[in-house]
């Protein structure tokens, strides 16, 4: 059987970052899960991992401080002695008009969306580096491509993810450490089950393939991007949106 | 002395395998490419809690053993 897989998932308490860590777990890999809320919001997640016979932990990080961040990378390498995988999905949104944003709201999503993002990969590439090994996949959005009324600072931090992706794919390619994105488009989440029929029918004439995707439609595209198949790629921008921007 | 063994360290770390160094050694011997040249630069300041600098041209280890050197005696 092959070596366990060490994947440190941000955001992976609950929603797609528990689906992605739920669906690595059954691959064979070892989960550090860091989220910002509290452990016992993850209970269930951490709980489903052991049941699917990893090794998880959980690790209390506010991603978009630099310190803060460097020592929970450090303590996730000294607890499974390696990082392999690594998954930035930590999001938050505050969404307004621009006209209505404040600059406080502006600033909170992009530390934690973009700034968090650059902080894990600051901290775990040079574990990545001695390994001459690596997997990175950050989530981004489909907003992040097309752009979204009410959502100036959400579409600038998933922008952002991109160049991002790409830049640490051309860095840090010569030591074979890929660095991919996935850009989700209308995910069944709470809050889109929250929505009106009325609401959901509009939503649905948006995207060709005529429904909402599952929380698992993206946890299956990180586990292509991470997995052994997808050697050879990197830098890509992986839409799993419907056909909804094409 | 100390400086060198802690440099053999270091480089035998970053190139993955067991580095015979002496003062003499240049860097084109070893084979680092750029990329290295940063992650051993860090390993060295976070090793000696020192600032080494962005733009270092080093062609020997006894160049940056003079560096380090310094940088300690500086601190």
């Amino acid at each position: 059987m092959a070596e366990k897989r060490v994947a440190l998932i941000t955001g992976a308490g609950r929603g797609i970052g528990a689906a992605i860590a739920l669906t690595l777990a059954k691959e064979n890999t070892d989960i550090a899960v860091v989220d910002y809320a509290d452990e016992s919001a993850a209970a269930e997640t951490l709980a489903a991992l052991r049941e699917a016979g990893a090794a998880a932990r959980y690790y209390r990080c506010d991603v978009s401080d630099f310190a803060a961040a460097k020592e929970v990378v450090d303590a996730i390498a000294k607890d499974f002695g390696k990082i392999d995988i690594l998954v930035n999905n930590a999001g938050i949104t505050a969404d307004k008009l621009i006209l209505r944003m404040e600059e406080e709201d502006w600033d909170k999503v992009l530390a934690v969306n973009l700034k968090g993002c650059f902080n894990m990969i600051k901290h775990v590439t040079p574990y990545m580096m001695r390994k001459r090994c690596g997997r990175i996949v950050s989530v981004s959005s489909v907003v992040g491509l097309m752009g979204n009324a009410g959502q100036a600072n959400y579409a600038a931090s998933k922008a952002g993810i991109v160049g991002l992706t790409k830049t640490v794919a051309k860095e840090f390619g010569p030591r074979n450490i890929t660095a991919n994105a996935v850009a989700p488009g209308f995910i069944k989440t709470a809050m889109t089950e929250a929505l009106s029929e009325e609401q959901k029918k509009a939503m649905y004439k948006l995207i060709p393939l005529g429904c909402l995707g599952e929380t698992q439609d993206i946890a299956n595209a990180v586990k292509f991007l991470v997995s052994d198949d997808a050697r050879y790629i990197t830098g890509v921008v992986l839409k799993v949106d419907g056909g909804m921007y094409i | 002395m100390e400086t060198l063994e802690k440099l053999k360290e270091i480089l035998s770390e970053c190139k993955g395998e067991d580095l015979d160094i002496t003062p003499e050694t240049t860097f084109d011997e070893l084979e680092f490419d750029s990329l290295d040249k940063v992650d051993i630069v860090m390993q060295i300041e976070e090793a000696y809690d020192i600032s080494l600098g962005d733009n270092m041209q080093l062609s020997t280890v006894g160049e940056l053993i003079a560096k380090i050197d310094e940088a300690v005696a500086n601190k």
